[in-house]
């Protein structure tokens, strides 16, 4: 009983798109020791060490070719992509991205995948440091509750992108299903104080932006490529806050860098750093002194650069937008003695990141209570200042006065304090043509702020309607809700 | 080539005797369609004849293939052979003919081989339904006998598809009927279709994608492709926690 079980993942994979033929021609590369077969492997088979991002296994430290064996394991997981909201990830081994391999050129890999029993989806892997057709994708088409198990010999030196190429393709890769190989020299990789592992992609739900809840992946937005979030290792808070890479002052960092996609390319930079080394598109030639580097998607770079002075170094895909409205933002924290001769040291991320550095305890204390029924006003009001500093405070100023003739001021605003329907309103829809506050005219134009949610919202109002001054009610989610749900905005416009 | 699962023969010789009767899954009549739209076209003609037939009102359940199995032991999960059910076959009863506390006799029966399923249905006098029946009764929605076309429903369709498969099962018929009044066929487990294995040839495979040609209709239907590499991953001895079955029979004749 024969069956075509491979020739139709192959094309269930086609059908969906062109993602499954990334095959690397194993034919004769220009630079030397790049492509090497150095015999057979070698004394016992070693099972190799995985590791979840952002941690990169330890060096190969061999000098000869051996048998791996890589064991990875499909896991389908419902996990926070944001603050208060979940969604549900298809990974390789539990993380996006998934799990790192690191192998020696010449190795033989003995590759089993692993589709755990409780998914419901057949899955498989392509990856791009295979030399045959597919990448390993027809061997390795997998069931639920089955395994498969195909060996390659890893010829090609580099830093490589492997995926899933089950049909829908797209949906696959856009739930997570990514992750890095690493293929040594032969000589090994020179010693750094760090390296980690950091990698972005798109995801696409139903809900906007922070929407709280369950989100369901969203096809359209998808096939529109415009991503709800765009994101390092697969959630806003995994690089941000206790969660952010370390190091110290006079260290050198490398960073093995990839991009899942499914659809966006990144400029990938790191604020307040320039990469010492580039390996572009994880290729052997190395460019040096770049401030931004392109990653294709399915591709990678390794970046390393040395921190001269301490801080956070904000690590951003510089389509910038989508580190500040997409969640496209990490921290690298450097910690140790000032060098005022290079830099006058000052923090960066109050700066720049506003409330996208991890939530401060009082909007999670306010989130609780919101969700026992017990909001007070005086939580809500410590958790709108907090919202309000780097949202607003750009603007009308962190102690709300505004600036003459440009931002209105909030504290003591007759017009802000006049009516709280038409402030809720002004918010979530924006605001332009003259108004009058205090006895002063202005004619500008306050953009929309509705990427925020109701209750964020609801708290930055009770907050400026009971500072500086300013005294009123609290206002509450459900009013900034009905608002929301009556009033039309244009097609893409966050809603 | 057109590999097929003949093997089905040999496994049909374990049975023997004649249909028994179930009272409450009834065979309802789904409306034909001589020009149904593949969203495969490529792979298999692009419109094709399906003649009306009757199916299966909801996927069999625990309950409904324990009867079975007590009256063709053959097909207990202690005496098949592996060559027609896989290790896992029944693995959420009690035992080979009890279902225990994990199983519950109205959720759906899942961890069926196609060989298990098929020899359930041919004792009912009955027999699994092809990919395009089942493709054409599963294009129906409470209200349209083709929603295909319809976001919400085809965005409906895929959250189920996306959520993993580890909560336990819901009983069958807790939710809505279709146009049909058919219940469950999207939202609660795969179901195997008598052709699963011939969906596509390796040639047709091979001629496909090399001219590049992307004729995939409703390319955005991405539950069909998901039921395509489900179906496509599987062997006929194969079982999995999500995957059951529900069978199907021609339209009584009328004469002609
Ligand atoms: C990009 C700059 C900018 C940001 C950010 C901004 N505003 Fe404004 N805001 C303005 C401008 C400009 C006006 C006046 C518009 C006009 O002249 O019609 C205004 C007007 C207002 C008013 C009415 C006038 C007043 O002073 O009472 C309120 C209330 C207000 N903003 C609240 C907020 C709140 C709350 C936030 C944060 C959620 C915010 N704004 C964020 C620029 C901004
Ligand atoms: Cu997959």
């Amino acid at each position: 009983m024969k069956r075509t079980r491979s020739s139709m993942a192959v094309l269930a994979s086609c059908l969906a798109g062109a993602w499954v033929f990334t095959a690397i021609a194993a034919t004769t590369k220009s630079t030397g020791g790049t492509h090497g077969d150095f015999g057979p492997p070698q004394g016992e088979p070693i099972h190799a060490v995985l590791t979840s991002p952002p941690m990169v296994p330890p060096p190969v430290h061999r000098n000869h070719p051996a048998k791996v064996i890589v064991e990875l394991e499909v896991r389908e997981i419902e996990k926070e992509i944001s603050e208060g909201v979940s969604y549900t990830f298809w990974t390789f081994g539990g993380t996006v991205p998934g799990n790192f391999i690191r192998v020696r050129q010449g190795d033989t890999v003995e590759f089993h995948l692993k589709n755990h029993p409780d998914n419901k989806m057949p899955h498989n892997i392509d990856l791009h440091g295979v030399t045959g057709p597919g990448g390993g994708a027809a061997s390795s088409f997998t069931a639920p509750g089955h395994e498969s198990q195909f060996t390659f010999k890893a010829l090609n030196q580099g830093i490589y992108v492997y995926h899933c190429a089950t049909a829908p393709v797209g949906m696959h890769v856009a739930n997570g299903m990514y992750g890095l190989m690493l293929v040594e020299p032969p000589e090994g990789m020179k010693p750094v104080d760090h390296e980690y592992y950091v990698m972005q992609g798109d995801f696409y739900t139903v809900g906007k932006y922070r929407e709280h809840g369950h989100q369901d992946f969203d096809m359209q937005k998808a096939i529109d490529e415009k991503p709800t979030y765009v994101l390092f290792n697969g959630s806003e808070g995994a690089l941000v806050g206790d969660n952010a890479l370390k190091a110290k002052v006079g260290e050198t960092v490398r960073l093995f860098v990839g991009n899942g996609g499914p659809n966006l390319v990144s400029s990938f930079h790191v604020i307040g750093a320039i990469f010492d080394r580039v390996r572009y598109e994880g290729g052997v030639h190395e460019q040096e002194n770049v401030q931004t580097t392109l990653i294709p998607s399915g591709g990678a770079a390794i970046v390393e650069f040395h921190l001269a002075v301490p801080g956070s170094y904000v690590l951003v895909d510089h389509s910038i937008f989508r580190a500040f409205n997409k969640g496209a933002l990490a921290i690298l924290k450097a910690t140790g003695p000032e060098n005022k001769a290079i830099y006058s040291g000052k923090e960066v991320d109050s700066v720049y990141l506003g409330d996208k550095a991890a939530s401060p305890a009082p909007v999670t204390e306010a989130r609780a209570a919101e969700a026992s029924g017990t909001l007070t006003k005086e939580q809500q009001i410590k958790a709108g200042e907090a919202r309000f500093t780097g949202t607003c405070s750009v603007c009308h100023q962190g102690n709300g006065q505004g600036l003459p003739n440009v931002f209105p001021p909030l504290a003591g605003s007759d017009f802000l304090m006049a009516d709280k329907k038409r402030a809720i309103g002004i918010v979530l829809n924006g605001l332009n043509g003259k108004i009058t506050v205090n006895g002063n005219g202005f004619d500008s134009v306050m953009p929309p702020m509705s990427q925020l949610n109701d209750d964020e919202l609801a708290n930055i109002l009770t907050f400026v309607r009971n500072s500086w001054g300013n005294s009123g009610d609290a206002v509450s989610a459900d009013e900034v809700k009905e608002l929301r749900g009556s009033t039309k905005r244009p097609e893409g416009a966050a809603h | 080539m057109k590999p097929r699962w003949i093997d089905r023969g040999a496994a049909l010789a374990l049975m023997c005797c004649a249909a028994t009767a179930v009272a409450d899954n009834p065979y309802l009549p789904v409306e034909g369609n001589p020009h149904f739209q593949s969203a495969l076209q490529g792979v298999k003609p692009a419109a094709v004849t399906v003649r009306g037939f009757q199916l299966q009102r909801h996927p069999v359940t625990n309950g409904e293939f324990l009867s079975f199995v007590k009256a063709y032991p053959e097909w207990r999960r202690d005496v098949v052979p592996p060559l027609f059910a896989g290790a896992d076959y029944l693995g959420q009863w009690l035992a080979p003919a009890e279902l225990g506390a994990t199983a519950q006799p109205q959720q759906p029966v899942t961890r069926i081989s196609w060989f298990a399923a098929e020899a359930y249905c041919e004792a009912e006098g009955a027999r699994l339904p092809t990919w395009y029946e089942w493709e054409l009764a599963a294009a129906a929605s409470r209200t349209e006998r083709d929603a295909r076309a319809d976001p919400a429903w085809r965005q409906a369709l895929l959250d189920w598809y996306a959520r993993p498969a580890g909560k336990d099962l819901r009983p069958v018929e807790q939710s809505a009927t279709d146009v049909y009044g058919l219940f469950d066929l999207h939202d609660l487990v795969w179901e195997w279709v008598q052709d699963a294995n011939s969906l596509m040839s390796s040639d047709e495979a091979q001629k496909f994608c090399g001219s590049g040609a992307l004729s995939l209709q409703q390319k955005e239907n991405f539950a069909v492709l998901m039921r395509v590499a489900m179906l496509s991953s599987l062997k006929p001895n194969d079982t999995t926690r999500s995957l059951g079955f529900r069978c199907a029979k021609d339209l009584p004749a009328t004469g002609q």
